[in-house]
């Protein structure tokens, strides 16, 4: 029997969907003014889910309008502790529906429903109890003797990779503080924001302090456009940020960005090795690679890259790539055709570069976009695939001889985002992460994350923080 | 030979991930049928007679009567049952397997360690599970530890040796997989977690911990050993779970008795259970399943 053998186990928790969508606003489902739906695909079947409204520069405005006087009559005026009590509303809400949630996160984007379950859905959650339990300590939060405001109205924008996190890392301590919110989602995956946005009403959100308006780029520009914007917190590429930053120039909207990343994993001799490559692998190949933070660089000392090299060929041959439903597997579909193609192409660039490319060995399935676990050897700094953020599962593996080296090659990026350290020396450990320009550092550890501790960005990975206290001043005057 | 440190959280970690992969359907059905035919059916009491001895063999040989659930791989005994397992296992392929070396403790000197396995040798025991001297792991004494297997290794000659480690008792990860190199490079054909005797037996990262060892022997030598699990491993779902975690780091080469034992004794009924409920649709009578 084949180690890729396991039958299939069977999901029974089907969530609802509907098979069209409006926009969410003021506490109301509205069709599109431009009547147009665009369809959201299951990426791993390449089938259409539903129809999903799109929306325009008109349906912007009417969500900014919704959110301004709810903000101003319900929401500001509100008594914190009631604040908190919906915010408890809802964090229970999406604990009670959790497995429909990663279900439909699965569906809609691609990801293994044991991530989905295991990782998105309890972390948005826990975004929201964590939250709710600050609403009526906030004078906490600031410097004594300044009275916590809140900013008014916050547009957030949110990548395709975690959906529903990304919404809650925004829309939780927005609302904690006081603020009312206009979510665009990605347009790939929209549909978990939309259950959110059930969730709201469901739990009686007065209408209005929510609003989801989805669409595509344009639709996230006419947010970024729209005056009436106190606050911007947006999450994707380094390339969309700055035009975002561009727009809102001059502007007193205040702005969080949160971008790319290629982040190095340092790897020295004195590892627990056979940990470290299972940090290795989780901190690339989790979410297909399609995170922000994901280690893409290894940085293995060259006495032991032989050893590394050959732990990481076998390990990545015992991933199991495949339906994202299936509770086994650990790589699921590429986001979306386009995604995949710059995968591809990146990985073409890298052999054309002179790297090794070594890739699991395994099937695919023979419909929606899948690609293999993979990672170069032979990388050169100046390679593409050493530079450029791939958002996909693709390593790059380099080695270094001193940690003076490992520390300047970690550095040798435009990004800032995050890096991981593998040394069973303490004290290496920390003096080398206090080097590293990187906003998060793990140790011995990789891709954890908890609302209590702060996330955000160096350089071109972008400015200010998500989570904990840090991310809460970002929500208040 | 470098000392390789074991980071427990991450350990920890995938562990936990592997042993709850959902195992189903026809892999479910084949690995009960392996997890049984990998059993060390076990009876290590100071109460054991020679009719309890006899009655676990001929459980070990059928365990289910009337059904075509395969035999376990061995019986487990003290040495002075061995002679009488060897006589009730005449004629099956079963294997006798003897515990040794002033089991569970290994406090005694190495005449009586000696002694012991030889004891359990003339009476027939295809296998010998010793337990490494704890003391003098923990006291830096790693050479006696080493030195106590070579010389029993020897006189167990081409008969199966499993060095029962007794990780509970070593503290740390980092030990056990100390533990593990040593026993290893000692001549031990499989490595054992525990004796089932203290409080702490087999854990799913302890079990990773033994299959990264075996896999780092297996590529630097091109010899695949062995590894038996014991003491505490109670269900079908905690089996599937060890089963797993073989699978997705040692590979299939090693789902198999020569390579893989699991020491127990009520984890076989619950297999029988679990194997009679795919067969028939639902669960079968507790009492269906003939206690020894």
């Amino acid at each position: 029997m084949s180690s890729s053998a396991y039958a299939p186990a069977l999901e029974s928790t089907r969530p609802t969907i509907r098979s069209e969508y409006g926009l969410f606003i003021g506490g109301k489902w509205h069709a599109p003014q431009s009547g147009r739906y665009d369809v959201t695909i299951d990426p791993a079947h390449e089938t259409a889910i539903a129809r999903v409204a799109y929306g325009g520069p008109e349906d912007i405005a009417r969500a900014i309008r919704s959110a301004r006087k709810a903000y101003e009559r319900w929401w500001a005026p509100m008594k914190p502790a009631t604040r908190a009590k919906y915010l408890f509303r809802i964090a229970r809400a999406i604990t009670e529906r959790s497995r429909e949630i990663a279900v439909l996160e699965s569906m809609d984007g691609g990801k293994p429903i044991r991530e989905a379950r295991d990782f998105d859905v309890p972390t948005a959650a826990a975004h929201f109890f964590y939250h709710a339990g600050w609403a009526d300590k906030l004078e906490w939060v600031l410097r004594a003797g300044r009275t916590p405001q809140p900013l008014g109205l916050c547009g957030a924008i949110v990548p395709w990779n975690f959906p529903l996190l990304m919404a809650a890392w925004k829309i939780a301590p927005a609302l904690a503080c006081g603020n009312t919110v206009v979510l665009k989602p990605a347009e790939t995956t929209p549909l978990t924001a939309l259950f959110l946005a059930q969730i709201a009403q469901d739990a009686d959100l007065p209408p209005g302090v929510l609003n989801v308006v989805t669409g595509d780029g344009a639709t996230g520009a006419s947010l970024v456009a729209h005056p009436g914007l106190d606050k911007l917190a947006f999450t994707g590429s380094t390339e969309v940020g700055r035009e975002i930053a561009r727009a809102l120039a001059g502007r007193s909207t205040r702005l969080t960005l949160e971008l790319g990343g290629k982040a190095a994993h340092v790897v020295f001799a004195d590892a627990p090795l056979d940990q470290a490559i299972e940090g290795v692998v989780r901190g690339i190949y989790f979410n297909q690679g399609h995170v922000c933070c994901a280690g893409s660089r290894l940085l293995v000392e060259e006495s032991i890259l032989d050893e590394t090299v050959a732990l990481l060929q076998q390990r990545i041959d015992r991933l199991r790539i495949g339906d994202p439903l299936d509770k086994n597997t650990d790589i699921g579909a590429i986001n979306s055709r386009a995604q995949l193609e710059r995968i591809e192409e990146l990985v073409r660039s890298g052999v054309e570069q002179g790297a090794t490319l070594i890739q699991q060995r395994c099937d695919l399935p023979e419909r929606g976009y899948y690609h293999r676990a993979s990672f170069f050897t032979n990388v050169q700094s100046s390679h593409r695939i050493a530079r450029e953020e791939i958002f996909g599962p693709v390593l790059a593996v380099m080695t270094f001889r001193t940690p003076e080296e490992a520390i300047e090659k970690a550095n040798d990026t435009p990004y800032g985002l995050s890096a991981g350290v593998w040394t069973d020396r303490g004290s290496k450990n920390m003096a080398v992460a206090q080097q590293l320009k990187a906003g998060v550092v793990w140790c011995n550890t990789y891709n954890r994350f908890d609302p209590a501790s702060p996330f955000g960005g160096f350089r071109e990975s972008g400015f200010g923080r998500e989570g904990g206290v840090h991310g809460l001043t970002e929500y208040l005057a | 030979m470098k000392q390789l440190c074991v980071d427990a959280v991450m350990l920890e970690s995938r562990a936990s991930e592997l042993a709850a992969r959902s195992i189903k359907g026809e892999t479910k059905s084949a690995w009960i049928d392996l997890a049984i035919s990998c059993i060390d059916l076990t009876t290590l009491e100071g109460r054991d007679t020679p009719g309890r001895v006899r009655s676990l063999c001929a459980k070990a040989r059928t365990p289910l009567p009337g059904s075509d659930a395969p035999s376990v791989a061995a019986v487990c005994v003290y040495p002075n049952f061995v002679g009488i397992a060897r006589r009730a296992l005449e004629g099956s392929s079963l294997r006798v397997a003897s515990v040794a070396t002033a089991f569970p403790a290994g406090q005694a000197e190495l005449s009586v360690k000696l002694a012991d396995t030889e004891q359990a040798l003339e009476a027939g025991a295809d296998e010998i599970d010793m337990v490494i001297d704890r003391g003098a792991f923990l006291s830096g004494a790693e050479d006696r530890v080493v030195d106590e297997i070579t010389i029993i290794k020897k006189r167990c000659g081409d008969r199966h040796l499993k060095v029962i480690l007794e990780t509970g008792e070593l503290g740390s990860y980092t030990a056990i997989r100390r533990a593990c190199d040593l026993a290893l490079e000692a001549g031990a054909d499989t490595i054992k977690s525990s004796t089932g005797k203290i409080g702490t037996n087999a854990t799913f990262p302890t079990a990773l911990a033994m299959c990264d060892a075996l896999a780092a022997f297996s590529r630097r030598t091109g010899v695949r050993r062995g590894l038996k699990l014991a003491g505490g491993i109670r269900t079908t779902k905690q089996a599937l779970g060890y089963l797993a975690i073989l699978n997705e780091t040692l590979g299939t080469t090693w789902l198999a008795p020569e390579r893989f034992r699991l020491g127990a004794s009520a984890l076989l009924d619950d297999l029988l259970m679990q194997r009679e409920r795919l067969r028939t649709g639902h669960y079968t009578r507790p009492e269906r399943i003939p206690k020894d």
